[in-house]
């Protein structure tokens, strides 16, 4: 072997070496952007990975805790097309932006009609922007009214049989001295809350959520956009809430109910898996797991119909990503009923899929996994919007906090605000 | 400084004095050949950011719709000086800044007297002391200031109970007064050691020989603190504000992490931060960025030109 041989040899083994250090045996690593949960994420990459058999290699990588963090993150990264986001978890509210500024990779039709099949129509509707289906439904959440049966039975409540009002649940845990468990922080939280009150009470916060900026018109100033308000101000007013309404979050929201005061709460079923586990670690008593129940999110007026909070994550494929035909592929493995009902056994967070549901470890760990179906049937998203962010801060800002509100002047207030800020002229 | 002291530094800037020998231009020529680059990199680090936010703040501009970005001229200023919301952030800025800096210069020239009297072997033990909380990230105490007064978590409540008006349902983070009273609370814990190093600082310059003076003439101590120390520490101690107010004004993490500008409590820099990065309106980000900056400037201008303050003799140049 001659001298230039064995140099070229060596070269060649450097290359290969590196080559091995860098991706393996040159399998496309998929990187997908996941929101902070247990785990169960990283493990739904772990198991497509060994699915594809070599195809490609799905990596996680973490986003900000924040829903708005996140949307911050990827918009900055995607509006530098970072061809490094394959696949994003996105929460559904930030879709219609990020498909509108051309950050997300279209779906072809025989996989839109592939991931829609047997999902809730809430997750579709989440995943849809202009008539076309622009991410992949993943897991779909939506809201439930939790309640202490002791508390529901001394007011004389019985909200899993009869479906109650927010005037109910005030009058009830005012009668018996408790806090009623809502979100009044200045965050997505709100937001959650007073559209889920708006769309109750029949009224809608946009009225053409696909208008253009200065075109869009609220609906705030209406008969649900004061009703709403009312709800807000009368658990204000009468200190319902708790001391620490101003700044209480989900959690927050679900400490006070596990807490001596609680009776009612609106919240995500997560509450239910971090009670449980709660019990476990010794921190609560198995009496308040046995007190706990749970119903349909409350209505505005008797005889309407609820419309619970709708949230989840949907699947974007990055616009700019090298391989979209992975991405593509990787997000239907991820999404199979299998991977969303072991996603919700596991983390808590309800599947978008109905077969799931069916599914026996999730019927075991989630004994009110109809009534989730149920309430993600019945649910009603965020405004549709590419300004999304614009219309919540605006609602967050004057909506705040819930001591403020009345319905004479929130909604105007809010109108007004998000209308100029949307026209360009006042900050927010 | 005297006045008559003002056109020798004035002179000694602008230019050469008329007759200029070979040597000394020669030298002057090395100075700028030394002091180039150093020059060009200021200017690429801090001169170029300035100059593309002011470009940028002439466009409508929105980061996920860059089709629609259009020239405006002076219309993003405009749209930001006529809002309130603007107005109420200067407030609330500017009034977080004179509470800080003005107890903090107290509390930080207490902090220097001890520091500079203490006995030898205690001075390092003590200096190290006085020095932790500037040691410790802006973000990392923010946090520790938020959850030690939380609702939730918060100790604040149940150990101060006893003091009227704290109960175990004070929400500290539920209304302005409370709010901003935190915030303020935790930016004076956090730089007094800052402002109270520079006094130090100032402390050691004053000479032995005018104290012991002042005391033969019979002086009391208040004499000779108002007489001899503060007046030959005046540079020092306008630094020491200069810096402290413009790092005050530009208050960022404390209200961030701890009330994110609710309750009004919304602060300059915040502001810019919400409509660069939460609204990604770059245009609009950017003309506020812009007037924080001028903020800053006018301060700078203001404490050199009211207080006469002479950088090169704090720096012990002259």
């Amino acid at each position: 072997m001659g001298r230039r041989t064995v140099s070229v040899a060596a070269a060649a083994t450097m290359v290969l070496g590196l080559a091995a250090c860098g991706g393996d045996d040159g399998t496309p690593t998929l990187t997908w952007y996941i929101n902070p949960d247990d785990g169960g994420q990283a493990e739904l990459a772990r198991r497509c990975t060994e699915a594809a058999d070599g195809a490609y290699r799905i990596e996680t990588s973490l986003l900000p805790r924040e829903a708005s963090a996140q949307r911050e993150q990827l918009a900055r990264r995607l509006a530098a097309n970072d061809s490094s986001i394959d696949i994003i978890s996105l929460d559904p509210p930030f879709i219609p932006e990020f498909a509108e500024a051309g950050f997300l990779a279209q779906i072809p039709d025989d996989i839109a009609d592939a991931v829609t099949e047997n999902v809730v129509q809430g997750a579709i509707d989440g995943a849809t922007w202009r008539d076309e289906i622009v991410a992949v439904p993943f897991w779909a959440n939506t809201q439930l009214l939790w309640y202490r049966r002791s508390v529901a039975e001394a007011a004389g409540l019985d909200p899993e049989n009869e479906p109650v009002t927010w005037q109910q649940l005030i009058e009830a845990a005012q009668s018996q001295d408790k806090y009623l468990g809502v979100q009044g922080i200045r965050a997505e939280a709100l937001t959650v809350w007073i559209n889920a009150l708006v769309t109750s009470a029949g009224g809608e916060i946009l009225e053409n959520p696909e208008a253009p900026a200065d075109e869009v018109q609220l609906g705030l100033e209406s008969e649900a956009g004061a009703a709403a308000a009312q709800v807000i101000e009368e658990i204000a007013r009468n200190g319902l809430g708790g001391p620490g309404l101003g700044n209480q979050d989900e959690n927050g929201a679900m400490l006070q109910f596990q807490g001596d005061r609680g009776s009612f709460m609106v919240n995500w079923p997560f509450v239910w898996a971090a009670t449980l586990a709660g019990v476990e670690g010794g921190n609560l008593d198995q009496a308040l797991v046995d007190d706990i129940g749970w119903a349909l999110y409350p209505a505005v007026a008797e005889g309407e119909e609820s419309r619970p909070p709708y949230g989840g994550i949907n699947l974007g494929i990055g616009a700019f990503s090298a391989h979209t035909d992975l991405a593509l592929e990787a997000a239907q493995c991820i999404v199979t009923p299998e991977n969303q009902a072991y996603y919700m056994v596991t983390n808590g967070n309800p599947a978008s899929n109905t077969e799931a549901y069916d599914d026996p470890e999730v019927r075991e760990s989630f004994p009110m996994a109809d009534l989730i179906r149920e309430s993600l049937e019945a649910a009603a998203p965020r405004p549709q919007t590419p300004y999304y962010n614009e219309v919540s801060s605006g609602l967050q800002s004057t909506w705040h906090p819930p001591s403020s509100v009345t319905p004479d002047s929130s909604p105007e207030e809010a109108t007004t605000l998000i209308t100029e800020v949307l026209k360009g002229e006042r900050l927010l | 400084m005297s006045v008559t002291q003002a056109p020798d530094t004035v002179g000694a800037d602008a230019g050469p004095p008329p007759p200029a020998s070979d040597r000394a231009r020669a030298e002057r020529r090395l100075g700028w050949y030394l002091a180039g680059p150093a020059f060009v990199v200021m200017l690429l680090v801090t001169a170029y950011p300035i100059a593309q936010a002011f470009y940028e703040s002439l466009f409508k501009y929105r980061l996920t719709d860059p089709d629609a970005r259009e020239f405006s001229g002076l219309g993003n200023y405009l749209v930001v000086l006529s809002d309130g919301v603007w107005w109420r952030a200067v407030g609330v800025t500017v009034l977080i800044t004179v509470i800080t800096v003005a107890i903090e210069a107290v509390l930080g020239f207490a902090l220097a007297l001890v520091m500079h009297r203490a006995l030898t072997t205690l001075r390092p033990i003590l200096r190290t002391a006085i020095l932790v909380p500037y040691a410790i990230i802006t973000v990392v105490s923010a946090f520790a200031w938020f959850y030690a007064f939380d609702i939730n978590s918060g100790f604040v409540n149940s150990w101060f109970s006893w003091v009227p008006g704290i109960s175990e349902n004070t929400n500290w983070f539920g209304e302005f007064s409370t709010s901003v009273t935190v915030i303020i609370a935790s930016e004076i814990w956090k730089t007094t050691p800052f402002i109270s190093l520079l006094l130090l600082a100032g402390l050691a310059q004053v000479p032995d020989e005018l104290q012991e003076a002042a005391k033969v003439d019979g002086a009391t101590w208040w004499q000779r603190m108002y007489k001899v120390t503060i007046p030959n520490m005046k540079a020092a101690i306008m630094v020491a504000l200069l810096f402290r107010t413009l790092d005050a004004f530009r208050i960022f993490d404390n209200v961030f992490i701890m009330t994110q500008g609710a309750n009004n409590t919304e602060v300059v820099s915040f502001l810019a931060y919400r409509q660069t990065i939460s609204r990604l309106e770059i245009g609009l980000g950017s003309a506020v960025s812009v007037l924080l900056f001028l903020c800053v400037v006018l301060i700078s201008f203001l404490f050199i030109r009211l207080f006469k303050v002479d950088l090169a003799s704090a720096r012990g140049e002259r």
